[in-house]
């Protein structure tokens, strides 16, 4: 705890203010509550399925921040590995760990806030009708974790370049993996010669089929480890790439 | 108080830094010098704990970098070459930040802040983002943070590079000022820095160290160490340099027109004292002496002679 404090909250304090001290914030979260709305009102029909729930709204979540999540992940390590100071972030008195931490947490909190800021629809879909919050509160939660997941990839991905569209393009394209394992695009490639249960276990890293599984309303234990740890995973990968290249 | 031993730092095929020694005590100001690309500042960014030695040791106030990196990184003072710093923050959001990460909070934080403003002269621009400040204040704001929690050891990559003649004279007074209770290390290109702050100047090349001393003990490896430099007018010369040749301790005399005058120079034998003998010469002579003065030595020829041009190591890297 005393580390959390110590070390991680300046880190994380730094980064989470660098956010709205460029116009950066505002943009991402308005392009980010529109194309919420866009998706939900537009592409899901939320007022034409007459269904008092955030199911269409919940379900583009996943795809949306396939583009959006890279997009804030990128300057994590790319920016600081570019300008310099990474050298100045990795010569104070900080464990790596904690400073790896102590900005994904930022991150993490910022998505946050512009997830908290789709309120309105609860608020609409409340007032149309009753539904059910339970699993409203659920899915914002899995919404959450999945936004962490990719995150915790992209700011991996981040830390191998200095280039943040190579961190983009890259995230982009690992986080569209982990989207649709579940899928057959991914599943057929090794369907024909991967014994059943290798093919099962690229299945169950597909964000796609946990998240489908807590909208639902359901908090399973398996779900949330399956984030945990693979939020943990790649950190624990962010901290050796960063270790492993700081000579650059 | 820092201890460097044996440091071995590679690239690929290329070695940074070979087997580099070095024993730092308090109270020294060392002049780290070298040709770009000789590895000051590979070694500077190996004592700071950013890079990881291949092989080989450091040791800050007792505790080894790579061993326990946090508490080494707690005492070093360390400011990055081109001073790198958050733009988008402000030079006392920086500072803050620098403050609080070292460990300072509330009040405490705010004064420390305070003092190092004050002491590196920020004051003027402290509410602007320091990507919209000048050079100058860049290099100073990064200056202000390294010295921001007092460390007993201090490790600067070129921080006078890019200031004015007045800023540099009040960062060298700076550092002057804190020499005594530290161990500083200073990597510079500028070989009048290494004369007006340095007690001791180390200079690498291709990673190793080629000269080792205080800046008078590199000043008398120059050939102009005690030579003697005397202007006069053009109709003396051919006698003045026939008569120059005649004392004893003279080795070589050169000559360099300037105008209607001539500047002349006696080099001596091995170091040997020459004014004395010289002036008394002009005085006997009646020379229209001009300009009469002894070479302390310059410290740039000998820089020139122990390092390797790049463009001699491009030749050296073909064979």
């Amino acid at each position: 705890m005393n580390a959390l404090t110590r070390y991680v909250w300046p880190i994380f304090k730094r980064e989470f203010a660098g956010y709205f001290a460029t116009p950066l914030a505002y943009v991402f979260i308005v392009i980010f509550l529109f194309t919420m709305g866009a998706f939900t009102f537009y592409v899901g029909h939320f007022y034409e399925n007459g269904i008092a729930d955030l199911s269409v709204f919940f379900a583009y979540h996943p795809w949306l921040y396939l583009f959006l999540v890279p997009a804030i992940s990128m300057r994590l390590w790319a920016d600081e590995r570019r300008s310099g100071t990474m050298e100045l972030l990795l010569t104070l008195p900080v464990p790596l760990w904690a400073t790896v931490v102590g900005k994904y947490l930022a991150a993490w909190a910022f998505t946050g806030i512009a997830l908290a800021l789709t309120f309105p629809i609860w608020l609409t879909v409340n007032f149309l009708g009753q539904p059910d919050n339970g699993v409203i509160l659920a899915s914002y939660i899995g919404s959450f974790l999945v936004a962490g997941g990719y995150l915790a990839i992209g700011a991996c991905i981040s830390a191998t370049t200095n280039n943040q569209v190579i961190a983009f393009v890259v995230s982009v394209v690992v986080c569209f993996l982990f989207t649709v394992s579940g899928s057959p695009l991914v599943l057929d490639v090794f369907r024909v010669w991967a014994p059943d249960a290798l093919t099962e276990a690229i299945a169950s890293f597909s964000f796609v089929t946990h998240f489908t599984a807590i909208t639902q309303g359901v908090l399973d234990l398996r779900d949330l480890v399956f984030f945990f740890s693979l939020i943990t995973l790649f950190l624990a990968a962010n901290i050796v790439v960063v270790d492993l290249k700081k000579g650059g | 108080m820092i201890e460097i031993k044996e440091l071995t730092k590679r690239f690929g095929p290329m070695t940074a830094v070979a087997n580099l020694s070095l024993h730092v005590a308090k109270g020294e100001v060392l002049g780290f010098l070298g040709p770009n690309g000789a590895g000051k500042s590979t070694t500077m960014k190996m004592v700071t704990g950013f890079l990881a030695p291949d092989a080989g040791t450091v040791t800050v106030c007792g505790h080894d970098i790579e061993a326990d990196t946090t508490k080494a990184q707690a005492l070093i003072g360390y400011l990055p070459e081109g001073a790198p710093a958050y733009g988008d923050m402000t030079a006392r959001q920086f500072l803050s930040f620098i403050a609080e990460v070292r460990g300072f909070k509330g009040a405490d934080a705010k004064a420390r802040v305070a003092a190092v403003v004050e002491k590196t002269e920020l004051v003027p621009v402290l509410e602007q983002p320091i990507e919209t400040l000048s050079k100058g204040f860049k290099r100073r704001v990064g200056l202000a943070q390294a010295i921001l929690h007092d460390p007993p050891v201090l490790i600067m990559d070129e921080p006078t590079d890019g200031l004015d003649p007045n800023q540099k004279h009040a960062v060298r007074g700076l550092i002057h000022d804190m020499a005594a209770e530290k161990a500083i290390i200073v990597s510079t290109h500028l070989l009048e820095e290494v004369e007006a702050i340095c007690t001791r100047a180390v200079i690498i090349d291709r990673g190793t160290i080629v000269a080792d001393g205080t800046p008078a003990e590199l000043l008398a490896r120059s050939r102009y160490h005690n030579a003697v430099t005397l202007t006069l007018s053009k109709d003396e010369i051919e006698g003045a340099v026939a008569k120059l040749k005649t004392l004893a301790m003279v080795a070589q005399v050169e000559r360099k027109n300037f105008g209607d005058a001539v500047r002349l120079t006696a080099f001596p034998k091995s170091g040997a004292l020459l004014i004395e003998a010289v002036s008394a010469l002009a005085a006997r002579e009646n020379w229209t002496v001009k300009e009469l003065y002894a070479e302390p030595g310059r410290l740039d020829e000998v820089f020139r002679a122990i390092t390797t041009s790049d463009a001699a190591r491009v030749k050296a890297a073909r064979k």
